[in-house]
């Protein structure tokens, strides 16, 4: 792939990556794990268990049969100590399987490598296993990989930008599991017939770098690329990414598979090595824990389904008492109600905040400034999309495209007037959806 | 289990992280660029630079305090743009103009141009400029006296012509280019050096606050013009409000275009009716009006400089 000169407009945003020295560190068994039956976009899953039932470490205890699904497992032994009904973190309801954990953590019987003959098979299996799209988007895996034009798919692109400040699960996964990235990838572009993969990091990463560079090398300099990008926000965006590797331009709701790429996150391929080796389906998962209100930052290792506040204890606990707790990153994450709330699949930070961080900026007049115009990665013009939103005006939302708009934040990070540009595009795009419905 | 942090949490959309570049900083930093005009102004005119423009910072937070007070709007004076407002206005004055005149500027500046338009961001021309023509329009005289720099002062003499109005037919010699690469000339109070102000303009670029294109445009047309018209482009550049004009009141966010298309448009609009109004008009300087009929365009510069979006272009 040619080298490029264009890169699409960026910010830079500080890297807070005070955790990336942190080994992971592997939580001990929580007494009790509150497994969400829904952790991923489509129908959530029904439970498969009842209270009182024995489980075993890896057994499916939610599944369902709508196609947008995947299974869910148990991610301790123990017994299930019932079926609660609660708030999720986005406001809705949420079924939760409690289990009591016996500590044992004694495997399921049906774990074993899968086998990954055909095509099918592995789509199967990758389906079995529970994977969903770790960057965030948890988006079902085996329908990402399952795309009409299969044929057409030339390219895996791995995405190991990280741009989020403060996380660092991703880079931990990439120098502590280099060789699962690499047979994940191998495995798949083998089974999905691809020609190409390029593993995307950013360049404030360099011995993750060099640590897959090596990994590549050891395993005899197959069709896999490490792109360096540059250290700017939001590089790890799917549209972002696939612009800055191959150069293509991506519009919202195309799927990148008609581009002939299929995107994933580096831990996604480094869970499908480490699955297609031993069996265990997506049961753990690492977190960066941070944030100025957390006692010991950290990189940990934690079973699905473990509460919050026990992870934070597990950190020390808070060294003063939290004002902001965010699920994800300071640009992207979600600002949550209460720290009671489980560990799902597509987290990849806790953050707590205490000090200035946590508030809210008053927000003053427009100046005009442009910073805004100049910070958006697809040229959007935030500050029309704000008065057309204030004038509920969906034509001229439409014309002004605010359905590119991914949300990423950087036009609400830079506005030295801390206008919530980013949210009231999100407004913006309800809007429009309403008026087209109609 | 405890609910230690439950229910007292803050929930707030993202991004949960700002720059902290905010209004208020931007505005210092412009004032911060404007100090060594300041102190050139204040070497070359003495101490009535320095009462003058505190006399115009003050009036201005005072006004803009008061105009919020009374219209009930919420505080604004802590963004500091008043304090920018009151300052540029006094660099655009005689040093000796009478405190009532120049605090008149500053109502003009804050209350009319800027207050009733809506305040920061809202208004159509630049504060400082419009109300800097309004007194030169109602204060002729006093705006048009300039006390000549030091050095040149005699015991009777303490007046006199500014470079542009000598090459008006006013009475006077020419000063040397590098007499008005210092600022050693008479002039408006911070208008004069044009190292000061090349400085300060260097400063906001590197800072980021300002893109340099309003400022090269305006400034090369200013130059390409005179050359055209057998005359000295580098006297053209320096004398006058120029420099002023181009790197601080020409650039303002609210009153020029904000696509760097429109901005070009916008720097060479400026030049030429500069120039226009050097060559051919009845005034000697022709800056403030350049840049107040820019300001009014502005907004169909910006309509016209329609941006690609990235991708979309099929929906
Ligand atoms: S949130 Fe939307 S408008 Fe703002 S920078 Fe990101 S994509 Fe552009
Ligand atoms: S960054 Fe903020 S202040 Fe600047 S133009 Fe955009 S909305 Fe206005």
């Amino acid at each position: 792939m040619a080298e490029k000169k264009k890169h699409l407009q960026s910010i830079h945003v500080p890297h807070n990556k005070n955790t990336v020295e942190c080994e992971t560190e592997r939580m001990p068994i929580p007494d009790f794990v509150y497994i969400s039956m829904s952790q991923h976009i489509g129908a959530p899953c029904r439970p498969l268990v009842k209270k009182g039932d024995s489980v075993k470490v890896g057994q499916p205890i939610g599944d369902s049969d709508v196609p947008m699904s995947v299974p869910i497992h148990s991610s301790v032994s123990g017994i299930v100590s019932g079926i609660e009904e609660s708030r999720s973190d986005n406001g809705g309801k949420n079924t939760l399987v409690v289990i009591e954990a016996d500590k044992k953590q004694e495997l399921w019987e049906g774990i074993q490598a899968p086998k990954a003959g055909s095509r099918e098979e592995f789509i199967q299996a990758v389906r079995a296993s529970g994977l969903v799209g770790l960057g965030g988007a948890a988006f079902p895996t085996h329908i990402k990989y399952n795309p009409k034009n299969i044929q057409d798919v030339t390219t895996l692109i791995i995405n190991g930008a990280e741009c989020e400040p403060f996380i660092t699960s991703d880079h931990r996964i990439m120098v502590e599991e280099t060789e699962n990235i690499i047979d994940g990838a191998l495995l798949v572009m083998k089974q999905l017939g691809m020609q190409e993969g390029f593993i995307g990091v950013e360049d404030n990463k360099p011995d993750a770098i060099a640590a897959l560079r090596s990994m590549i090398e050891q395993k005899g300099n197959p069709n896999i690329e490490v792109i360096p990008l540059r250290s700017r926000y939001p590089q790890g965006a799917e549209r972002v990414m696939v612009y800055e590797v191959t150069g293509k331009t991506m519009d919202a709701g195309v799927l990148p598979a008609d581009l002939g790429v299929i995107l994933s996150n580096v831990t996604s391929i480094a869970f499908i090595g480490q699955y297609f080796k031993n069996g265990i389906p997506l049961i753990a998962k690492r977190i960066t824990v941070d944030g100025d209100a957390i006692s010991r930052p950290a990189n940990v290792l934690c079973p699905i389904g473990t509460k919050i506040a026990d992870v934070v204890e597990f950190c020390g606990g808070y060294k003063e008492p939290p004002k902001k707790i965010l699920m994800g990153g300071p640009m992207m994450g979600r600002a949550i109600f209460s720290d009671q709330l489980p560990v799902i699949k597509n987290n990849n930070a806790i953050l707590i905040f205490a000090g200035e961080q946590a508030w809210v900026k008053e927000e003053t007049a427009c100046i005009n400034c442009g910073r805004c115009y100049r910070a958006c990665p697809f040229k959007l013009m935030p500050t029309l999309l704000s008065s057309a939103v204030k004038r509920r005006d969906a034509g001229a939302l439409e014309r002004l495209k605010v359905m590119q708009c991914m949300e990423c934040g950087s036009c609400s990070y830079i506005c030295p007037a801390r206008r919530p540009l980013s949210f009231n595009n999100k407004l913006g795009k309800a809007i429009v959806k309403e008026a087209q419905s109609k | 289990m405890e609910n230690k942090a439950n229910d007292t949490l803050i929930v707030s959309s993202a991004p949960h992280l700002v720059s902290e570049v905010d209004t208020s900083r931007i505005m210092g930093t412009v004032i911060l660029a404007l100090v060594p005009s300041f102190f050139v102004s204040t070497y070359v005119f003495g101490f009535r630079v320095i009462t003058l423009t505190l006399v115009c910072i003050a009036a201005c937070v005072t006004l803009e305090y008061l105009f919020n007070k009374i219209t009930k709007k919420k505080q604004t004076i802590g963004d500091l743009s008043a304090v920018v407002t009151g300052m540029l206005l006094a660099f655009n004055v005689p040093s000796n103009l009478s405190y009532i005149i120049a605090i008149i500027g500053c109502f003009v500046a804050i209350v009319i141009v800027k207050g009733l338009f809506g305040g920061l961001g809202q208004n159509v021309a630049n504060p400082a400029i419009t109300a800097r023509i309004v007194l030169f329009l109602s204060f002729t005289t006093q705006m048009t006296t300039w006390p000549l720099p030091r050095g040149q002062q005699t015991a009777d003499v303490v007046t006199g012509p500014t470079p542009l109005g000598i090459l008006k037919g006013a009475n006077g010699v020419l000063p040397s280019n590098t007499d008005m690469f210092f600022g050693f000339i008479g002039g408006s109070m911070g208008e004069i050096s044009a190292i000061a102000l090349l400085i300060g303009g260097i400063f906001l670029i590197w800072r980021g606050i300002i893109s340099p294109i309003i400022p090269v445009s305006f400034i090369a047309t200013v130059a390409v013009i005179a050359l055209a018209a057998g005359q000295d482009p580098v006297f053209h550049v320096m004398a006058g409000g120029v420099m002023i004009g181009a790197f601080f009141m020409a650039t303002d966010y609210a009153t020029s275009p904000i696509l760097p298309l429109g901005k070009l448009i916008f720097g060479i609009g400026c030049g030429c009716f500069t120039m226009i109004i050097r060559l051919f008009g009845s005034y000697p300087e022709g800056v403030s009006f350049a840049i107040l009929l820019m300001n009014i365009i502005t907004p169909h510069i910006d309509n016209f400089c329609e941006r690609r979006i990235f991708g979309g272009v099929k929906s």
